[in-house]
């Protein structure tokens, strides 16, 4: 397999597995993307698309009895997924941050937040504690905490949503990582709370050069934020192209179905566009492309064969409509 | 009949209080707190139409559809429901008021009973609304609307937990029009759904509205949903309006420094790549709510008036505002 060390992560064929009594569920399926140093990827679909579980296999969290089967994920070259439970700890927090959907589960809600700051960078960068203290103001001040000196000592309760939502993004901040996972990070807030955290994000990863693997289902967030986006449907990337094309000359029918189907302010419509039906469950992922039973397009291959991702004039695309649109019936590229 | 109005609020208002425990109130002398869920509002809204109240959390938008259902008294304040239809029942059943009105929650995973069958939640009303009503009469109901909201009949045997969140919201649907009511209050109805879910529940719920002739109270937070389905919007903030206009004036010519914070905060999905101005701050608690209009220590509008005097919400060039920047016509235009 080649590596070509541009890429600050790697994902290749990934795989997620849960085995059960019944079977076991694949709920991520041969996922591939890479993210380039001071990059934002997007990546969008509907709650059971597999989106955080790809963001908790980068990080080495997925939660027993799910594991990765197959597939490779390489940091700046250098393969993450097999590592032991303790060398991931190192990683993690050191050279990929992560912000969580819920602030108040991702914080201690019995240390200061002096506390849990100075302990991540003593940890992880190997500073003096003095050291760390200051560092430590210096980012709440950063991340637009007012009198970020005083509220240091403050528990997690004492913050509100908002300004807990930007204790974390300084606790992923603090050990300098070059890779963040945002899960879901305004999910939880309001949209006047959503817009400066959105804002503060955008300011963080250009002044550090950080990239971030952002993770959610509001497409409004990722068209603000991300340079590309990569969709996902039932364990499977569908689209993935930058965000321009994506968002408004999206290729795969689930792609423009999801597009249209967010109401638009000034758009004066009698009737949403809307994909009827739901995604399936891990249990019951259909033959072929999964898409198929909600496609208005869909084809005999569709039924049979899983269509591949590959690069379709502006976007890489996984439908053997816009496959075929192209190189006539039936083509393998 | 378009002029009949469906239900008018006057002055409502419901506090909520909350005592500390008696030794922190002996020892560190805590007095009992208010909180003004609500704090006077006023509004109508006419048969057939739609009226959304936005907001962020915590500005009592889900207090007032509480209140509204009766799911909660008022403190003080009134709610009359008027026009009615020609066919309300006689004097003498229980209060018609309460019958026409139903509600629609916005988490389909609590509000359906998890140990009953979906026909027997959505024949519920039916059968406490007329229990001379025969079991065949009232499956071949269930089955009429359950059809009318997307499901089949046949679901109806199956339980709460075999339905996806979107179909459990079409079951909440379908338990609502059983009472066959004039006014539904939903609140948050499509906030725990996906978006392709949401567009479906969105779409059924206007062609409901469009044939039923029915009224809504919408509450959102989610000003794009609002846009798509209302005829007049209302917009919160710490327990009072502070604007209320048509939906298109309201978007088109948003009047209010706080309404024009939150149209600008919406993510662009056009990717014009502007430059917002985030709105600074936060909701401040309604334990403590700031004098004088209480957006004032976030407006950037505000002066010494703003600081002392609670402004009203007058009529101003088609839309009603409270703002006493507005009304003083020290308001530059909007950006929009």
């Amino acid at each position: 397999m080649s590596t070509s060390y541009a890429a600050l992560l790697e994902i290749s064929d990934l795989k997620v597995e849960f085995p059960t009594r019944r079977g076991t569920l694949v709920a991520v399926n041969g996922v591939s993307f890479n993210i380039e140093p001071g990059e934002v990827l997007g990546l969008v679909g509907e709650s059971g698309a597999g989106k955080s579980m790809t963001g908790n296999a980068i990080i080495g969290l997925l939660e027993a009895p799910g594991r990765i089967a197959g597939g490779a994920i390489r940091l700046a070259g250098r393969r993450i997924d097999d590592l032991p439970y303790e060398e991931m700890r190192k990683i993690r927090g050191r050279e990929i941050g992560a912000i969580f959907q819920d602030p108040l589960t991702s914080l201690n809600p019995l240390y200061t937040i002096e506390r849990q700051l100075v302990e991540t960078m003593t940890t992880h960068l190997g500073i003096s504690k003095g050291k760390a203290r200051e560092r430590a103001i210096e980012l709440l001040h950063e991340v637009g905490i007012p009198s970020a000196g005083e509220r240091i000592h403050h528990y997690p309760h004492q913050f509100s949503g908002g300004m807990r939502q930007r204790v974390v993004i300084a606790l992923a901040l603090c050990s300098d990582p070059k890779l963040i996972i945002a899960d879901e990070p305004t999910t939880a807030l309001d949209v006047s709370i959503q817009a400066q955290i959105i804002g503060l994000m955008k300011k963080l990863c250009r002044d550090y050069q950080t990239a971030i693997l952002l993770i959610t289902h509001d497409m409004g967030v990722i068209a603000e934020t991300a340079d590309r986006v990569a969709v996902m449907y039932a364990g499977r990337v569908v689209e993935i192209g930058s965000v321009r094309d994506v968002v408004r000359r999206g290729q795969h029918p689930y792609t423009r179905g999801l597009m249209g189907s967010i109401p638009k302010i000034g758009d004066n419509v009698e009737h949403l566009s809307q994909i009827d039906g739901a995604m399936p469950g891990l249990t019951e992922v259909p033959s072929g492309c999964a898409f198929h039973p909600r496609c208005g397009v869909a084809m005999s291959v569709c039924r049979q064969d899983t269509p591949i991702l590959q690069r379709c004039d502006h976007t890489e695309v996984a439908c053997w409509q816009v496959v075929d649109a192209r190189t006539g019936p039936k083509g393998e590229a | 009949m378009t002029g009949n109005v469906m239900i008018r609020v006057e002055n409502l208002r419901r506090y909520f209080y909350s005592t500390p425990p008696l030794l922190n109130r002996l020892i560190e002398g805590k007095r009992r707190q208010t909180i003004r869920a609500v704090d006077g509002i006023d509004f109508e809204i006419k048969t057939g139409r739609c009226l959304s109240l936005v907001g962020e959390s915590g500005c009592g938008k889900s207090t007032v559809a509480r209140l509204v259902v009766g799911l909660y008294k008022p403190t003080t304040g009134r709610i009359e429901f008027g026009g009615g239809r020609p066919d309300s029942p006689a004097a003498g059943e229980t209060d018609p008021s309460t019958q026409r009105v139903q509600m629609i929650f916005q988490d389909p995973y609590a509000s359906l009973n998890p140990r009953w069958r979906v026909s027997d939640i959505v024949a519920e009303p039916i059968r406490h609304e007329n229990r001379r009503k025969g079991r065949m009469e009232i499956s071949q109901r269930v089955g009429e609307l359950l059809s009318l909201v997307g499901l089949s009949p046949g679901d109806g045997r199956k339980y709460p937990h075999e339905f996806s969140g979107g179909q459990r919201q079409r079951v909440s649907i379908a338990r609502a029009l059983a009472g066959d009511p004039d006014f539904l209050v939903c609140d948050e109805p499509t906030s725990a759904l996906d978006v392709s879910v949401q567009a479906q529940i969105l779409n059924l719920m206007k062609r409901l509205q469009q044939q039923y002739r029915l009224t809504y109270l919408f509450i959102s937070h989610d000003l794009a949903v609002v846009y798509y389905i209302s005829d007049d919007v209302g917009v919160m903030y710490l327990g009072r309006l502070c604007e209320l206009a048509d939906t298109q004036t309201l978007f088109a010519r948003p009047k209010h420094p706080y309404t024009r914070f939150l149209l600008d905060a919406i993510p662009d999905l056009g990717m014009g790549g502007r430059e917002r101005m985030p709105v600074g701050g936060e909701v401040p608690s309604p334990i403590n709510p700031p004098t004088g209009c209480s957006f004032h220590p976030r407006c950037p509008h505000a002066d010494i008036r703003c600081k002392t005097e609670v402004p009203r919400l007058n009529e101003h060039d088609g839309t009603r505002v409270a703002c006493h920047a507005v009304e003083e016509g020290r308001l530059p235009d909007p950006k929009h």
